[in-house]
């Protein structure tokens, strides 16, 4: 088990394209950090670096306090999970969790033992005998996970390695990925764009975007305090709305007519000053015409999604979106007041887009 | 996905093969057939007279001692070819798949030679190996290596087979170049993570994937060298000195020239065939079970 540190950590790709652009950040022993960002913003470079598989062009990764950056990927003591798999098609499942363990030259019944346990906690001793072409995705990912555990390494890394997958079973490898790594405590990095993934699987959530990290935190933190623009929109589904605004007084946002309280607004902002207000469609509640900070919304149109429904429309001539629970509202579309909790007020400064918050 | 299209009745797929069919008769079955039947006849030296003599023709030819020594030059020149062909486009292959700078400007020197004619890059090999006239023979000569393919059968033996693999190297060099790059990176990402070093990486995982590329290249060459080597022998050395370069087919050529034994140069036109379907439905069956992954 190792605690993994990043410092200053960049890379150049020859050619000039500078996928990471100093990136700094600590994972303890045991930890399970993401790392999500849109595509393109080098999340797998930044994995790959940790890996030995690309070259680090600055900074300094070190694994258990050992730098690395030097060390070939055979020797850092890690695993790697790929989005493709990755497995050896002209090997059996046993003969692919076992090579690692013979490039170390361990014992052959040793390897024996530490194949059949992983197959054992994955489920998968009926196929050990079966080609990777003779399994179906759900099963190559198991055996995947399998060449990753057999090895005891120090880390594991994933990249999407879930994106191959339907939608149901990647809700159950999910489960499964965060119960075995829980169990066997080892220190990982998983890459992802799906940010349910990235908020049910992270004790420590890295938010990238352009080669830079946004967001570094626990994931409640990001989804409640946003540090950017960027990170609000993108954590979150559906998107949080966002909307021009005018500071009004300490914690006090005015959005055109209505005026919005926001207890988080940091409070030595100038009146008048402009800035984004962010709403999240599930933080909206219904109030009356009239009342205070309410805001009046023109609903288009209603998706059903079963347990909520998705309200579409217009707020102040922006587009719009409000989620609900089903049955709370029987709105028909046209106007509806809705008013939002001081709390969950989030301020944006336009030009950088960063949080306005304390 | 259903890959066969299906057709109701079979004028539609008849038509369809004829075009296919109508070639292959024309210029394989009809040919085979008559080297077939000549085989069994037997003409007087002015080709007057033509005899029936069932498989008088194939005795003779494995009485002739010239025709074993042809076998024999056939085998170590085909075992040469091949192998040497096979593993320098090999590693020549892996060294380009390493992406190395200017890899694009190595890569295209090296298809090259397939570019040249047998009788060019023959004579090209003459000018390089004639012991009064060529470079690397004088070469040779400056190091106290005597050389003289003119004379020497071995010296012979062994500028053909230099020769032929030239020429042959470029077009495996292709195969298993196309065959490096479509293994998946990944794959050969996760044999380093998993600590196999280079050599190591390379015979337990990159080789055998790369065995329907070689099988396939294994089939071809030996055709090659049977067949296709012809120019290059012919141009190089003529099948001397005293038929010390003569391979199965070049013996074909020189027995039937001019006519003066057409029955035997049939005959062996014929064992050559059934070796070369033999050899390929061996491979088949032995080689390709094990390469199917
Ligand atoms: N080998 C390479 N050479 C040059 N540029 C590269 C190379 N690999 C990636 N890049 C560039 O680096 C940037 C980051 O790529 P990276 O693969 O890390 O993105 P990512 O965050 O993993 O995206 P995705 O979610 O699509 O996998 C991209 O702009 C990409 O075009
Ligand atoms: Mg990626």
């Amino acid at each position: 088990m190792a605690q993994v540190t990043l410092t200053n950590v960049k890379k150049v790709y020859p050619g000039g394209v500078e996928a990471v652009k100093g990136v700094s950040f600590d994972i303890p022993d045991g930890g399970f950090c993401v790392l999500v960002g849109p595509s393109g913003c080098g999340k797998s470079t930044l994995l790959r670096m940790v890996a030995g598989l690309e070259t680090i062009s600055a900074g300094e990764v070190s694994i258990g306090n050992r730098v690395v950056n030097q060390i070939e990927p055979a020797d850092r003591d890690i695993a790697m999970v790929f989005q493709n798999y990755a497995l050896y098609p002209h090997f059996s499942v046993y003969d692919n969790m076992a090579y690692g363990l013979r490039n170390l030259g361990t014992p052959k019944d040793e390897i024996d033992r530490r194949v059949k346990e992983a197959a054992r906690i994955l489920a998968i001793e009926p196929l050990l005998e079966r080609r990777p072409k003779q399994l179906s995705g759900g099963q190559r990912q198991r055996v995947a996970m399998g060449r990753a555990i057999v090895r005891k390494p120090q880390v594991f890394l994933f990249d999407e390695p879930l994106s191959n997958l339907d939608a149901k079973l990647r809700v159950q490898m999910r489960v499964e990925i965060k119960k075995l790594q829980r169990a066997l405590g080892v220190t990982s990095i998983y890459v992802t764009h799906d940010q349910v993934e990235a908020m049910t699987l992270s004790d420590k959530l890295v938010v990238m975007n352009g080669g830079q990290v946004e967001q570094i935190g626990l994931p409640s933190e990001v989804y409640k305090k946003p540090a950017s623009r960027f990170v609000a929109t993108f954590i979150g589904s559906p998107p949080m709305n966002i909307l021009p605004g005018t500071i009004d007084g300490p914690g006090i946002v005015a959005l055109g007519d209505a005026i919005l309280e926001a207890r988080d607004l940091r409070a030595d902002l100038a009146a008048g000053a402009r800035v984004e207000v962010g709403l999240r469609p599930e933080d909206i509640e219904i109030a009356s015409e009239g009342e205070a900070g309410s805001l009046p919304f023109d609903i288009e149109f209603i998706e059903e999604l079963g347990a909520t429904q998705l309200f579409h429309g217009q707020l102040a001539g922006l587009p719009f979106i409000m989620q609900a629970a089903t049955d709370t509202i029987s709105a028909q579309p046209g106007r509806l007041w809705i008013s939002v909790d001081p709390d969950r007020v989030h301020v944006f400064d336009p030009a950088t887009g960063q949080r306005l918050g304390l | 996905m259903q890959k066969n299209a299906s057709f109701k009745g079979l004028t539609i797929p008849l038509l369809l093969l004829l075009p296919q069919l109508a070639i292959t008769v024309v210029f394989f079955y009809w040919p085979a057939s008559q080297a077939v039947w000549q085989s069994f006849l037997l003409q007087d030296a002015f080709g007057t007279s033509t005899e029936f003599v069932w498989f008088e023709n194939y005795q003779l030819l494995f009485t002739d001692p010239g025709y074993l020594k042809a076998f024999w030059n056939t085998a170590i020149f085909s075992t040469f070819v091949c192998v040497l062909s096979l593993s320098i486009a090999l590693l020549f292959a892996v060294m380009a798949d390493r992406q190395i700078r200017g890899a694009e400007v190595y890569k295209t020197l090296l298809i090259w030679p397939y570019a040249v004619a047998p009788a060019i890059a023959g004579v090209l090999w003459i000018f390089m190996f004639d012991p009064s006239l060529g470079m690397l023979a004088r070469g040779l000569g400056r190091l106290g290596i005597a050389w003289n393919p003119r004379l020497n059968g071995n010296d012979a033996m062994t500028l053909v087979i230099l020769a032929a693999t030239w020429k042959q190297i470029s077009y495996n060099f292709l195969f298993f170049l196309a065959g490096l790059q479509s293994i998946p990176k990944s794959v050969i990402e996760a044999a380093v993570i998993d600590g196999a070093r280079p050599w190591r990486r390379f015979w337990t995982i990159v080789f055998p994937l790369l065995s329907p590329t070689t099988f396939f290249l294994l089939v071809v060459n030996i055709v090659y060298v049977f067949f296709d080597t012809f120019g290059i022998i012919d141009t190089v050395t003529g099948g001397g000195p005293s038929g010390h370069t003569e391979t199965l087919v070049y013996k074909v050529y020189s027995d039937g020239k001019g006519g003066s034994n057409l029955g035997g140069s049939a005959a062996q036109s014929v064992v050559l065939l059934i070796m070369v379907i033999g050899m390929t439905a061996i491979q088949f069956r032995f080689i390709e079970r094990r390469v199917n992954y």
